[in-house]
């Protein structure tokens, strides 16, 4: 179970105006999160993963207290270890493909099937500057898996993927996300195309 | 055909170098997050050299080092060293004149590489530490060649500093600037034109070799 009751002061070129969630989701659901540009969406995915603070608010995780301003709590990020898909993938322009993955585990066994499930085993050697866009966004999702996270955080995790491929893997991570039994947030312009994975939805507006 | 000077320039380079290395990495990464108005001052005091006349900063240098009162003083009767007219002195001062050269390009360089970078690595439970020696130091490896190769070349080209707190001593203190310098005053020109002809050879093969290994080795993974 995820209970997330935050405030945070959001700045926009309209203005300022404040962030206001209150949600709770069970845990190993998959949930689309969906609302108009710059209502907070990739925010509150950066405020759950540490990367941010909100001003106000609580964020309980699986019965751990990730974050609390009454009691002063705020784990950093390494300790949260939520998988964690950006939006501009946020690659290591450095590391191959398999290097991502054994940044991020040592288990070799789990490297193999996630390069499977992303179908890039024959790209394994190839920098993310000789991969496609859509190889490129597939590994940035095999990346956050690779640490078999409890909690998932993928910020328009398909967009860069056409529409046989996205079939093909959202199938996939269905079972990986049933096996881990990780609880999965998606932000998404584009609701419908999840409609595969899940029917929970949350709007941000 | 005295060539000690240019090995006494050399060795102060590579010394300086290195420890610059040593002090600018974290200091760069420190200064490249976050702003406050700390940070700020730090960083005007570490560009201060670029703009200041050398023998400024040598003066001050000479007054603080001096043995006779202050830090030079206390430095002298704990640990028994002395700054002024030494060559221990060169290497301080040099620290301190090329240290924009080292710092900037890094602190520039690491600012330049997207949050997320280091975002991505944290939540994979990577240590800052981690994090600076895998991912963010592998994706600025050209600008820390520049950052170096410009160090070791500025050290080289030092003179007003150099001459300020290391004076002119012979096999201690004179670098090639100085030899030159020294070699002018006495009418012996020949000698002047091969330090300095040495000194010219060296600087600009040092840095049309970053321009070429820049372009075609290094290229910024990022561009």
């Amino acid at each position: 179970m995820i209970s997330i009751d935050i405030e945070k002061k959001l700045k926009s070129y309209k203005g300022q105006h404040i962030l206001q969630i209150k949600q709770q989701f069970a845990a190993g659901s998959i949930t689309k999160i969906y609302g108009p540009s710059g209502a907070g969406k990739t925010t509150l995915l950066k405020t759950i993963a540490g990367f941010t603070e909100p001003e106000r608010g609580k964020i309980i995780v699986n019965d751990v207290v990730w974050f609390d301003t009454e009691s002063k709590i705020n784990l950093p990020p390494q300790k949260r270890m939520a998988g964690f898909v950006f939006q501009d993938y946020a690659l290591f322009p450095n590391m191959t493909v398999k290097q991502h993955l054994e940044y991020a585990t040592t288990d070799t066994e789990w490297i193999n099937r996630l390069l499977a499930i992303g179908k890039l085993g024959p790209f394994a050697t190839h920098k993310p500057e000789y991969l496609s866009g859509g190889q490129q966004q597939r590994l940035a999702i095999l990346r956050a898996l690779a640490i078999k996270p409890k909690l998932l955080l993928m910020d328009e995790p398909f967009s860069a993927l056409d529409p046989e491929s996205k079939s093909a893997l959202i199938n996939e991570l269905k079972t990986v996300f049933e096996e881990l039994k990780t609880t999965v947030l998606i932000v998404t312009h584009n609701p419908q195309e999840l409609d595969g994975l899940t029917k929970m939805e949350m709007n941000i507006s | 055909m005295d060539l000690t000077p240019i090995y006494l320039t050399l060795k102060l380079a590579a010394i300086t170098t290195l420890l610059l290395l040593v002090i600018g990495l974290p200091v760069a990464w420190w200064l490249s997050r976050g702003r406050s108005f700390f940070k700020i001052a730090l960083e005007a005091i570490i560009t201060m050299p670029l703009v200041l006349p050398p023998s400024v900063l040598g003066f001050y240098l000479l007054l603080a080092f001096s043995p006779l009162h202050g830090i030079g003083l206390w430095l002298q009767k704990t640990f028994d060293v002395q700054f002024v007219f030494s060559f221990k002195g060169l290497v301080l001062a040099s620290i301190i004149y090329s240290m924009p050269f080292m710092i900037g390009p890094i602190k520039s360089a690491l600012q330049q590489l997207p949050a997320s970078l280091s975002q991505a690595s944290y939540s994979l439970g990577k240590s800052r530490w981690q994090t600076f020696v895998k991912v963010l130091l592998p994706n600025i490896k050209p600008s820390l060649l520049t950052a170096v190769v410009l160090t070791f070349a500025h050290t080289l080209g030092e003179f007003g500093v150099v001459l300020m707190i290391g004076g002119n001593i012979p096999g201690v203190t004179r670098v090639a600037s100085i030899a030159v310098y020294d070699s002018v005053e006495q009418m012996d020109y020949h000698t002047a034109n091969v330090y300095s002809l040495i000194l010219f050879a060296i600087t600009f093969v040092l840095v049309i070799a970053v321009f070429i290994f820049n372009k075609y080795q290094l290229k910024s993974p990022l561009e």
